[in-house]
């Protein structure tokens, strides 16, 4: 599972918030199958997703778009 | 020495502010890349973003956007939004940070609106009231004045300016970390600051707060990290307003100096500085032939206290205090050309003494002295 984000400031938020929620996943350079915004993605496993799914939904920034690769 | 110059820049920082900048000068580039160095500098200036808006009551750090200092700020501010068919209202009371962006529009065709200011640098708030028009955008407004200390009623402001439909564009320079800042509470549409001042950071720190819905485009453009293949600069904040690398090393030295802020807390700190002053003013007030600027009996006020020695050139008083007593005060025009016709000052100018956080009474006292024996000799 990639998360992207229209600015840099948004997925450093992104960052914050999985590590103060113990989400586990990491920043990456955004993959180039993905027409995105932002030089950097949230990847983490399909199952940390499942796992985490609505937790994710309090994170309130609406720029991140969510996608499966 | 002692150090009176502080609304021009303070020279003592919190401990930690110097440590943090040379920590900062093996990070990478903000948005850069995805290694180690380059999120390490994205996650120091996406702190910072969300110390200040903690700082000055924005509920979105993302609404901050970094600039070199209030100026930029200002600029960005008076060039993204004001058109050449609107009519914007300042005061008399302005430094040239304000006045000659807002004289470079009025050459465009925008009308402008200065309110003059009285014998003790005070506006009109009436006068305000009634210089509204149908196309005006924006009070363009100082929080505080660099010369006499005054403050403006920015609650007031506001409430007439949304009343009018028009913006309250702040400028912060003389109060952002010494008088407290709630931009939601004050109803503060743009805040415009700077970092090394009151807030103790290093020079080349500021930023610019945008309120939610408020779409402003920077005369400055360029490289974003994002959507590289795109003609035009990203519309979304604070990206839109931060073209080019941003100064990581002066903003972890930010980061640092809003963490002691937020510590210690604004109004604790402000609180003191002006004890200082008022002692200050205690001092020197039967000093024969002083003449002090600004209003002294208003309840909130900076720690500044402006002053002339009867006719004496404030160059010459500034340079003597130095001279002789190593006192570091400003003397001349300050940037705010119209406050000094107001005093008839534009000549003698006015001799300056700010306090800050790190003087202490001791000096306050030592300054005092120095002034009466310096207004006995001449």
């Amino acid at each position: 599972m990639i998360f992207t984000f229209r600015t840099t400031a948004d997925a450093i938020a992104m960052e914050k918030f999985c590590i103060a929620q113990n989400i586990a996943g990491r920043l990456i350079p955004t993959p180039r199958e993905i027409t995105a915004g932002c030089g950097l993605a949230w990847r983490m496993t399909d199952e940390e997703y499942e796992r985490q799914r609505e937790r994710l939904t309090i994170f309130k920034y609406e720029t991140v778009t969510a996608l499966v690769l | 020495m002692i150090y009176f110059d502080n609304a021009a820049t303070t020279i003592k920082k919190p401990p930690h502010v110097g440590d943090a900048m040379v920590q900062a000068l093996s990070v990478g580039n903000s948005g850069r890349g995805a290694h180690g160095p380059s999120l390490a500098a994205a996650r120091i200036i996406y702190d910072t973003r969300e110390k200040l808006a903690r700082l000055f009551g924005a509920e979105n750090p993302c609404r901050i956007a970094f600039t070199s200092n209030a100026t930029e700020a200002i600029n960005i501010a008076v060039n993204g939004l004001l058109t050449a068919d609107s009519h914007v209202i300042t005061t008399a009371c302005e430094h040239n940070s304000v006045l000659r962006p807002l004289y470079r529009k009025e050459k465009e065709g925008m009308a402008l609106t200065i309110l003059p200011a009285d014998q003790k640098g005070a506006i009109s708030y009436e006068q305000l009231r009634h210089s509204f028009r149908k196309n005006t955008k924006a009070v363009m407004i100082q929080h505080a004045s660099n010369l006499t200390g005054n403050v403006m009623d920015l609650s007031y402001i506001s409430s007439l300016a949304h009343k009018n439909r028009a913006l309250l564009i702040v400028d912060a320079a003389q109060s952002a970390g010494c008088l407290p800042i709630d931009t939601e509470e004050q109803g503060i549409d743009i805040l415009c600051f700077t970092g090394h001042k009151a807030m103790m950071g290093p020079q080349g720190t500021g930023g610019i707060y945008v309120k939610q819905g408020i779409e402003i485009e920077s005369f400055c453009v360029g490289g974003s990290g994002v959507f590289s293949f795109s003609k035009n600069h990203p519309p979304d904040l604070p990206t839109a307003l931060e073209a080019g690398t941003l100064n990581v090393h002066g903003i972890a030295g930010l980061n640092a100096a809003a963490e002691y802020l937020l510590h210690k807390g604004v109004a604790v700190i402000g609180q003191y500085e002006r004890e200082l002053a008022e002692l200050f003013l205690e001092q020197i007030r039967e000093i024969d032939r002083i003449r002090l600027f600004g209003d002294y009996s208003a309840k909130e006020r900076t720690a500044v206290v402006s002053l002339n020695v009867g006719s004496e050139d404030s160059a010459r008083i500034a340079d003597l205090l130095w001279d002789e007593y190593q006192i570091c005060v400003r003397a001349g025009a300050h940037c705010a050309p119209l406050l000094h016709q107001t005093f008839g000052t534009a000549e003698q100018g006015i001799v300056r003494f700010s306090f800050s956080w790190y003087n202490t009474k001791d000096e306050v006292l030592a300054a005092a002295d120095a002034l009466k024996e310096l207004a006995l000799s001449l």
